[in-house]
């Protein structure tokens, strides 16, 4: 439980302080007035940690550049991809568009719609089931609470076999809900919703004041009301940590999204990108290196604009 | 006395619920109901009825049956916690908890390639797949012609001028009313014959249907090589209904049914495909038994921990050591350094272990003709240095993750117990070890647990960077040294040729056993389920 008032101050502080060091400036203008250290004293005590510091940008940065630079060289295969930056031009990022065997923009545009409709329904699903462990007492809460703490451990790709048998038989009955099938690939996602969620949520629930009902309730609103216009907002920074993260996830799943999509137009960028790599490994390089950087481009940006939500949310939840 | 006014206002507050209730949903909320509630209805009426119509009676009630209950929640007053818990049940019910116990299901057997069917269906393919023309039979002159939904048919005139039609699962019936033309049929009432351009462009179609003579598979079937006339097959194999044996007409050797999911002749030879059956424990058996699969599977099994358990240390290590060195009130310019190495960490993974997998290509990849001027490595395709290689790329995706959360944790520790360790004459690295790092731990350790448990399934970085690569030829299946658990599950099941769905899903229930087991220690452990109220 500690854990989970820990996301809750991270989420209300978080609003007041956008860049997420601002902690660790005010420290620094506290306790740094040296303004005249010898080299000797200043490399012992600081100098070595920059030292350090840069090692670190090569490591976690030149990964990036890389793919960054092979993207800028149309044509390029992974040979000419070494040459860092020799080369610029937007001709791969073109190219990526006109691939009629690999339509980028189509999975680019499913990745977006099946992450966001999953984390909409994923943050709905989760917030009901939250607002009855939290705020109502009924025969089985307990054994519930205790389900979901362990289902949650059992991710759902290890069901994978079975998952895609089951589709193949709702294929048969329901042509469009089945194999192949976005929506059908929606709602297995949303079987995972109350799993890994509700969990987290329920936690933060609990931190609202059950005053705040009663008091509505005085004033004639009935539970659906309350729920949806009072707690739904007062609960909102979870709820963004919660689809933020359902929609990170999604739009990295592999494993389910491979075995049910089947045609190219349906995929999304993970399974389009990894069979793009898989069939022509080295000669389009520069072009698969475009398509990383620009599937990269919105998780990426989420993620720095929105660090303390997530971070905090997945101190308290699940990792990446 | 006092219990009559009590009554009274206890009735008071429940009728006032109720109106308050009624007052506050509004009709929009009303409205809303029955609208989503008229649709589920109508789906599941609709599912319903096919499966009562294809005779799945027991799925069919449980549709009716959980239709029922939803209208008979939502419509009744109360039962509350069930208004807001059903939406998400039912998609954890199906997704989540059923397939679990279906994967327990598809464990006990065949099911795979060569074995995805039922009985009949296995005698039909069979039939239909070894036809040989018949010697010296009569040509048939044909029209394709093409239904209402774009389904082809053989139009054809028999040898005593008659026109008959049937299609891929309809056998050959007579159709009083076609148009003939010097004898030959050429159209039908209701459906389009095809001209030689719908002819070229259904040519694969064409070719490979094959329309039954009568209702008897062991008649054979018309199939076309041109578009313009058919000729009658046959069956090498002929099929004895009450025997249940298959005989090969031109060998005379007899296949039958010996429970194990095919035909099988004397000398053990199978006529494929087969179809499903319950094997039992033979899956488990295998996986255990087995020579060829139990050596690979617990090479898997001990590479998973082992990468599980190195994924989270080195991680860890790295995360806590930079926090240390970062976490300096005198550093300048710290934030600089975090945003560039949070990067690995918002890049999605399965991408960087792309890149990466480029990077560390043996011939053209950058580490080895750039860093390493040329040399010859190979990274991804010796078994240890593609262990290594994916231990080093977890530890550039991993790392940011650490490193964030340890620095909170250690910030959130008081100086003044360092401080007053110091005092005592401790020295720094003594204050750390026995001060710090055990309260550290102490708050990090949920997340290390939930990282191992993260790392135990790391699909995405284990197939895309080296695909469970080298593989081990030596092995049964299709299996690699890198592979861990899941891989190996997805591999079974769905890379390659022989798909075995039954094996795989004898692996992924041993998954759940293991998986289990780590989260009874975990929670032992963690007492997470005491502090539940």
């Amino acid at each position: 439980m500690a854990d989970i008032s820990i996301t809750r101050d991270l989420a209300q502080s978080a609003p007041a302080g956008g860049d997420a060091t601002r902690l660790l400036t005010t420290v620094d203008e506290g306790g740094a007035p040296h303004p005249k250290r010898p080299f000797k004293v200043w490399f012992r005590q600081t100098g070595w940690r920059h030292i350090i510091g840069l090692a670190m940008l090569v490591f976690a940065a030149f990964p990036l550049l890389y793919v960054l630079s092979a993207s800028l060289n149309p044509g390029g295969t992974l040979v000419t991809a070494n040459s860092l930056f020799s080369n610029v031009s937007l001709g791969s990022y073109v190219e990526l568009f006109n691939r009629p065997q690999q339509p980028y923009a189509a999975w680019f545009l499913n990745t977006l719609v099946i992450g966001l409709v999953s984390a909409a329904g994923t943050v709905l699903l989760g917030a009901l089931a939250a607002y009855a462990f939290s705020r109502m007492r009924f025969t089985g809460r307990r054994f519930g609470l205790i389900t979901l703490l362990l289902v949650q451990m059992f991710p759902q790709l290890l069901a994978m076999v079975a998952i895609f048998l089951l589709m193949s038989a709702i294929d048969e009955i329901f042509p469009g809900f089945g194999l192949n099938s976005q929506i059908g690939l929606i709602m297995i996602y949303l079987g995972g919703a109350l799993g890994v969620n509700t969990y987290l949520m329920y936690g933060f629930f609990n931190t609202v004041p059950a005053s705040i009902d009663e008091a509505a309730k005085l004033d004639g609103a009935g539970h659906a009301r309350i729920f949806f216009t009072i707690i739904l907002r007062l609960v909102a920074p979870i709820l963004a940590v919660v689809g933020l993260l359902s929609f990170l996830g999604t739009m990295s799943e592999f494993v389910i999204a491979s075995v049910i999509l089947v045609d190219p137009e349906k995929q999304t960028l993970a399974v389009g990108l990894y069979q793009f790599i898989s069939q022509e490994t080295s000669r389009n390089w520069s072009v698969f290196a475009a398509g990383a950087v620009l599937a990269a481009i919105i998780p990426v940006a989420l993620f720095l604009a929105l660090q303390r939500f997530i971070v905090g949310g997945l101190t308290a939840g699940s990792v990446k | 006395m006092t219990s009559a006014p009590l009554a009274t206002r206890e009735r008071d507050s429940r009728r006032a619920a109720r109106i308050a209730e009624a007052a506050s949903g509004g009709w929009k909320l009303v409205l809303f109901k029955i609208i989503a509630l008229g649709i589920i209805d109508a789906i599941a009426v609709y599912a319903a009825l096919v499966l009562f119509a294809s005779g799945d009676v027991v799925v069919g009630t449980i549709v009716v049956l959980a239709t029922i209950l939803i209208n008979v929640v939502y419509f009744r007053r109360g039962s509350l916690p069930a208004k807001y818990l059903i939406p998400g049940l039912i998609f954890l019910l199906v997704f989540q908890i059923f397939v679990v116990l279906y994967s327990g299901y598809v464990a006990f057997t065949n099911y795979g390639t060569g074995h995805n069917s039922t009985k009949e269906d296995a005698v039909e393919a069979i039939l239909l797949q070894n036809q040989d023309r018949v010697p010296d039979s009569p040509s048939y002159p044909l029209t394709v012609v093409e239904g209402f939904a774009g389904e082809l048919s053989f139009l054809v005139t028999t040898p005593d001028g008659e026109a008959m039609l049937g299609g891929a699962e309809r056998p050959l019936e007579e159709v009083p009313d076609a148009e003939f033309d010097g004898g030959k049929a050429v159209a039908a009432p209701g459906y389009t014959s095809l001209d030689f351009q719908g002819l070229l462009a259904r040519q694969g179609d064409i070719t490979s249907l094959a329309v039954p003579l009568s209702d008897d598979p062991n008649d054979g079937t018309l199939r076309t090589q041109d578009g313009l006339t058919a000729f009658s097959y046959v069956s090498r194999y002929v099929y004895d209904d009450a025997a249940e044996t298959m005989t090969d007409s031109q060998t005379g050797a007899v296949y039958s049914d010996r429970g194990t999911g095919a035909f099988v002749a004397e000398d053990g030879t199978e006529l494929l495909p087969g179809w499903r059956i319950n094997v039992g424990v033979d899956n488990f058996v295998r996986a255990f038994s087995d020579e060829s699969i139990r050596g690979p599977f617990l090479g898997v099994t001990v590479w998973t921990f082992v990468f599980a358990f190195l994924s989270v240390a080195t991680t860890f290590l790295l995360g806590l050591f930079l926090a240390i060195v970062f976490n300096d009130p005198r550093m300048k310019s710290k934030k600089y350094y975090r945003v560039i190495m949070i990067l690995p960490y918002a890049f999605p993974g399965f991408l960087s272990a792309l890149v990466w997998a480029g990077m560390l290509n043996q011939e053209f990849g950058f580490v080895n003709t750039v860093l390493l001027g040329g040399a010859d490595v190979p990274w991804l395709t010796n078994e240890w240095l593609a262990k290594l290689s994916i231990i080093i790329v977890n530890l550039w995706l991993g790392f940011p993750y650490m490193f964030l959360v340890t620095t909170g944790a250690l910030q959130s520790i008081p100086d003044e117990l360092t401080e007053a360790a110091q005092m005592d004459g401790a020295t720094p690295f003594q204050a750390f070890r026995m001060i710090k790092l055990p309260l550290l731990l102490v708050s990090v350790a949920p997340l290390l647990i939930s990282s191992f448990a993260f790392n135990f399934n790391n699909f995405n970085l284990i197939y895309m960077l080296t695909g469970g690569g080298p593989r081990d030829v030596a092995a049964g299946i299709n299996v690699g040294s890198t592979d861990i658990l899941i891989s190996m599950v997805y591999k079974v099941a769905f890379v390659g040729a022989n798909r075995d769905y039954g094996l795989a899903s004898a692996f992924s229930i041993i998954i759940f056993v293991l998986v289990a087991t780590i989260s009874v220690i975990a929670f032992r452990r963690t007492k997470t389920l005491e502090e539940l109220n």
